[in-house]
């Protein structure tokens, strides 16, 4: 028997001769290089989720659109995940990926609750991102990845707002404004306009963030062709200790220009 | 003939809906030496009473660290309560990679109680012959646990496990109150090592051998206090022998205290009748 890994179980050319394939028509599979890689391509996608940090708390935003490819063939995919009382995960990428995230996610939060019998031990949104990082990364590891992008917004467990960023390869970072996908492109310099410097995330009121967030979510529906017009807006403040949660569904994105179309005629020398 | 016809295995219930090999188990932390945990609203104190099989031993080691918020003084069958403490260091560590968080000391419980219930109704198995006391410190403050191998796991202010642990209890119970209120972490190893102490059988004495001390709580990780880092907690106690026995040895020097601590061992010999006396010698195992 040939001990080669690679060949495995497979009877030594040297003592047998070459196996002959016609036998039985048995199909030619030779053992590959490297190790067996299970990643594939992402089918529904659901483009960016935006997030951004202000005074006392963070605003978090995805649209509701579940593209197959160019085809936008779903439009009521709701991409926010709440995760016990004040986490929000947002999630871009594979669609069904983020169903089975969404799954893990609520196992999780039912688990917390079964073993926290006197309440009070409260699964927050760092230790929500740190499973995630911890899933993602893993995913990626045994070459089979979960074709997500992923935004954790909530509070540390000393009340400051907490919002971090992770993906399919496992990369995590924090900031005061954070983007998937086009909107890392697009909206993050809108963001950043607010407030160039992270640590000054306390100069920015509830207010407006929200507007930068709106104004965020109208551009990348003007530029981004896999985005949708109908999203979800989650805006998380503390006060007091206590947190209050909005969850916002089915937000329009409204207040478009398009009067100045009417006015551009041709490609360059075409008048009227 | 047989004595008892459903006590052969964990999976046999008896006509009363008992089990009898779990009740066994709860025996066999009864031979082990005492261990006596305490928790204030901030801190929570284990003192264990080591052993050593002969004079030349040395003495088996009671407390286990678990993490830096928490850990278990034993009193059984010591292997098993390593088997216990190995698991729940894993899932410590776990909870602190997987979710960047400390293990909370009720979880702790809880998932060894699984464990241990586990073993009570799978054909094969044994239940484990040692009962714990955990201590912890997490976002809820500070907790004292009792785990007992049936599966059962309830929260204390204060208790004790082990050989002639019901005297350590009562004087829990009547030193509940300044137990409870104690903000310094001297007095309360003070109450626990007077509690200790009551456990000891006459001519015995607590030393630095045999006593092992540990705390943990407010902004003070699970500390460990064996040896020589004992002496520091025994010179705060008035006597180190039995209070009970130095009333016997010199009835003059001790004579406000003689009713009461009269009535604590009478009450003693009635909560413990076999925990007292171990059973002839056929019938015991090495315990800790």
């Amino acid at each position: 028997m040939n001990h080669d890994p690679f060949a495995w179980g497979r009877p030594r050319d040297e003592v047998y001769g070459a196996y002959n394939h016609a036998i039985a028509s048995a199909g030619v599979k030779e053992a590959s290089d490297i190790p067996t890689a299970h990643t594939q391509q992402p089918i529904i996608t659901g483009t960016s989720v935006l997030g951004l940090k202000f005074k006392n708390g963070v605003a978090i935003a995805a649209d509701n659109m579940g593209s197959y490819g160019s085809l936008l063939r779903f439009s009521n995919i709701e991409r926010l995940i709440r995760v016990g009382k004040e986490t929000i995960v947002g999630i871009s990428g594979d669609i069904s990926d983020l169903q089975h995230i969404e799954r893990l996610l609520h196992q999780l939060e039912t688990e917390e609750e079964i073993y926290d019998t006197d309440g009070g031990h409260n699964l927050r949104a760092p230790h929500v991102h740190e499973y995630l990082t911890r899933l993602l990364y893993n995913r990626r590891l045994k070459m089979d990845p979960l074709w997500n992008a992923v935004i954790v917004a909530g509070f540390n467990d000393d009340r400051t707002p907490f919002m971090r960023y992770v993906d399919l390869l496992g990369v995590a970072y924090g900031a005061l404004a954070l983007a998937t996908g086009f909107g890392s492109h697009l909206a993050i310099p809108l963001l950043r306009k607010l407030v160039p410097y992270d640590l000054d995330f306390e100069k920015v009121t509830e207010e407006e963030a929200r507007e930068a967030m709106l104004n965020s979510m109208r551009v990348l529906y003007y530029r981004d062709a896999r985005a949708g017009d109908k999203f979800s807006l989650v805006v998380l403040t503390v006060e007091d200790g206590k947190v209050d949660l909005k969850f916002e569904k089915g937000v329009k994105v409204e207040n478009q220009s398009w009067k100045f179309a009417e006015k551009i005629i041709g490609y360059g020398s075409k008048q009227l | 003939m047989f004595r008892n016809n459903y006590d052969n295995d964990s999976v046999t219930y008896s006509p009363t809906g008992r089990l009898f090999q779990v009740e066994y188990a709860l025996e066999a932390i009864k031979q082990g030496s005492a261990a006596v945990g305490i928790a204030s609203s901030s801190h929570v104190v284990l003192v264990a009473l080591k052993r050593n099989v002969e004079e030349l031993g040395s003495y088996q080691k009671k407390i286990i660290k678990v993490d830096d918020h928490m850990g278990i003084a034993l009193a059984g069958l010591a292997p098993d309560a390593r088997v216990l403490s190995n698991y729940l260091r894993k899932q410590a560590m776990n909870s602190k990679l997987v979710f960047n968080r400390p293990l909370p000391t009720s979880k702790a419980v809880l998932l060894i109680a699984d464990k241990a219930q586990e073993n009570t109704q799978l054909y094969g198995s044994r239940p484990y012959g040692v009962g714990l006391l955990v201590a912890g410190w997490d976002e809820t403050g500070a907790h004292l646990y009792e785990f007992q191998p049936s599966g059962s796991v309830l929260e204390y202010f204060g208790t004790a496990i082990g050989a002639r642990s019901q005297a350590a209890r009562t004087y829990l119970e009547r030193n509940l109150d300044s137990i409870r209120s104690c903000d310094q972490i001297e007095d309360l190893i003070v109450h626990g090592l007077s509690a200790l102490r009551d456990t000891l059988s006459q001519d015995m004495e607590l030393t630095i051998r045999n006593t092992t001390v540990s705390v943990v709580g407010k902004d003070k990780s699970f500390t460990v206090y064996d040896d020589e880092d004992v002496q520091q907690w025994l010179n705060k106690l008035d006597s180190t022998s039995n209070t009970r026995n130095n009333e016997d040895d010199d009835n003059d020097d001790n004579n406000a205290e003689g009713a009461d601590t009269n009535e604590t061992a009478a009450a003693e010999g009635e909560g413990e009748g076999a925990g007292e006396q171990p059973p002839a010698d056929e019938d015991r195992m090495e315990t800790d």
